[in-house]
């Protein structure tokens, strides 16, 4: 199935490319001279405790965060630093937040169907057709004419997902996209995202979910204090951590 | 009471057309000063750091300007000394003055209201709307404004009562309107001036109230769920 992504490839080189970025916040070094590439087709987990900068670093990736020196291009093209350029790059990364961030005020299908109508320019008939075929996917086509505080988070999150991909991305990002759920919920929102990487999205993943690392992961990154301090397969890297900070990661999360 | 009701024989009409003049004042700068304090909020949340900068010196410095030295100065200075003529007719030319006055200090209050509204919205809500590719002025018009202004009914009902009563200053700005009857009335029917006093005031309550109700009811029913 991913030969349907490769196929419409505009590029050769990575989706993702980082290389040296580096950002403070005051005094504190957030990033630390990271480079990372995510190919085509691949979904990369970053891992790590919190105040590693994973967050920070997803969030540079559509600018959302400045960084103070490096590179970052998505499909080769380096990223601008505001204008419409920046705003056109945007649309085809697609970002999935912890806390949801639904447009409070409309509804579910005109959330999902706002970015294709007035960044693509789309018709109205033919975004609401793309709108509730993304919904029927990720479960919540029946609530489509309802707004987003009446629906539970789960099915929040499932919509801020299909508004992301209503904009045709070449990359999802997501920030901690089940740090918010409650326990019940998260799994609808991994098998959603299981899903989408089996269909051969690229992916990078902010998570906690350590069982989502090793169903979904093609490549396990783990960052603490700004670094990247270790990067494998999630076989290798739950099995047989290298770094003394990793071990100690995993080792904190099977005492509980 | 018997005077009271000669006063309305004698001022009637009159009182009801100059307090005509003071809600057609409020009807025209509303929805000037509206218009205007929206731009200045957008400026004062852009990105652009001098959009910025103008936005707040425009609201700091109108502001803190008394109503009355804006409303003079149109007069004076405007039509007095740059002949400022907007029409040919010579007291619509003082009413649209007055508008413009009224307009330009009222736009820095609602430009505020509109502001604290903006505070209502998460940032969350921005993000959203960047991530899927809307630049800043979409953003602000389909995302951020739509929600700001529903969070903001409540201070913006107060913007508009204080210009309702403030359309009482264009006196100052040789507008026939009510508190300028007011007074000559005073002058004339002393032997009513309480009466006097109470009715204009009545006047304002009467218009006033609903306002405020309708103000209350509609930030309840307006109010965003989150």
């Amino acid at each position: 199935m991913k030969s349907e992504q490769e196929a419409s490839a505009s590029h050769a080189g990575p989706i993702v490319e980082l290389s040296g970025v580096n950002k403070h916040y005051g005094d504190l070094h957030v990033l630390q001279n990271i480079n990372l590439e995510v190919s085509k087709g691949e979904v990369v987990v970053i891992l790590g405790p919190s105040g590693s900068g994973k967050s920070t670093l997803c969030r540079t990736i559509n600018r959302l965060e400045t960084i103070d020196e490096g590179s970052i291009a998505i499909d080769g093209k380096k990223l601008p630093e505001e204008g419409k350029a920046l705003a056109k790059l945007r649309a085809d990364v697609g970002m999935v937040f912890q806390s949801f961030n639904l447009f409070a005020h409309k509804t579910i299908l005109e959330n999902v169907t706002l970015g294709p109508i007035k960044v693509k320019g789309m018709k109205k008939a033919e975004a609401d057709k793309l709108a509730m075929s993304l919904l029927e996917r990720v479960g919540v086509a029946n609530q489509s004419h309802k707004l987003p505080a009446q629906l539970s988070g789960g099915q929040q999150q499932r919509v801020a997902i299909a508004r992301a991909l209503a904009m045709r991305p070449k990359v999802m990002l997501f920030d901690e996209p089940t740090s918010a759920l409650d326990p019940e919920m998260i799994n609808e929102v991994l098998d959603t995202m299981v899903g989408l990487a089996h269909e051969g999205m690229t992916m990078l993943v902010v998570t906690h979910e350590m069982g989502f690392a090793r169903k979904a992961a093609d490549r396990v990154i783990f960052m603490a204090d700004g670094q990247i301090v270790e990067q494998s397969s999630p076989e290798d890297f739950f099995t047989n951590p290298q770094s003394d900070r990793a071990k100690d990661f995993l080792g904190k999360l099977i005492t509980h | 009471m018997e005077g009271y009701l000669s006063l309305w024989d004698e001022y009637g009409s009159r009182i009801m057309e100059s307090f005509w003049a003071n809600l057609q004042l409020t009807f025209w700068a509303a929805l000037a000063s509206l218009v205007l304090g929206t731009i200045l909020a957008i400026m004062r949340i852009s990105p652009i750091p001098s959009l910025r900068a103008f936005g707040a010196a425009y609201v700091n410095i109108i502001r803190n300007t008394p109503l009355t030295i804006i409303l003079t100065f149109g007069v004076l200075v405007l039509f007095g000394v740059f002949q400022l003529k907007l029409t040919n007719d010579f007291d619509l030319n003082f009413f649209q003055i007055a508008i413009i006055g009224l307009s330009i200090y009222h736009a820095a209050f609602f430009c505020e209201a509109i502001r604290s509204g903006v505070n209502t919205v998460p940032l969350g809500q921005a993000e959203a709307a960047r991530a899927i590719g809307l630049s800043f002025l979409p953003a602000a018009w389909l995302v951020i404004l739509p929600q700001a202004f529903r969070g903001a009914i409540a201070p913006m009902g107060n913007v508009l009562i204080a210009l309702i009563k403030n359309t009482t200053v264009a006196i100052a700005g040789s507008v026939a309107e009510i508190s300028g009857l007011m007074k000559t009335m005073l002058e004339y029917r002393a032997d009513v001036g309480v009466l006097i006093f109470l009715t204009v005031a009545l006047m304002f309550v009467i218009v006033v109230l609903p306002i405020g109700a309708l103000v209350t009811w509609l930030s309840k029913r307006l109010a965003v769920a989150r």
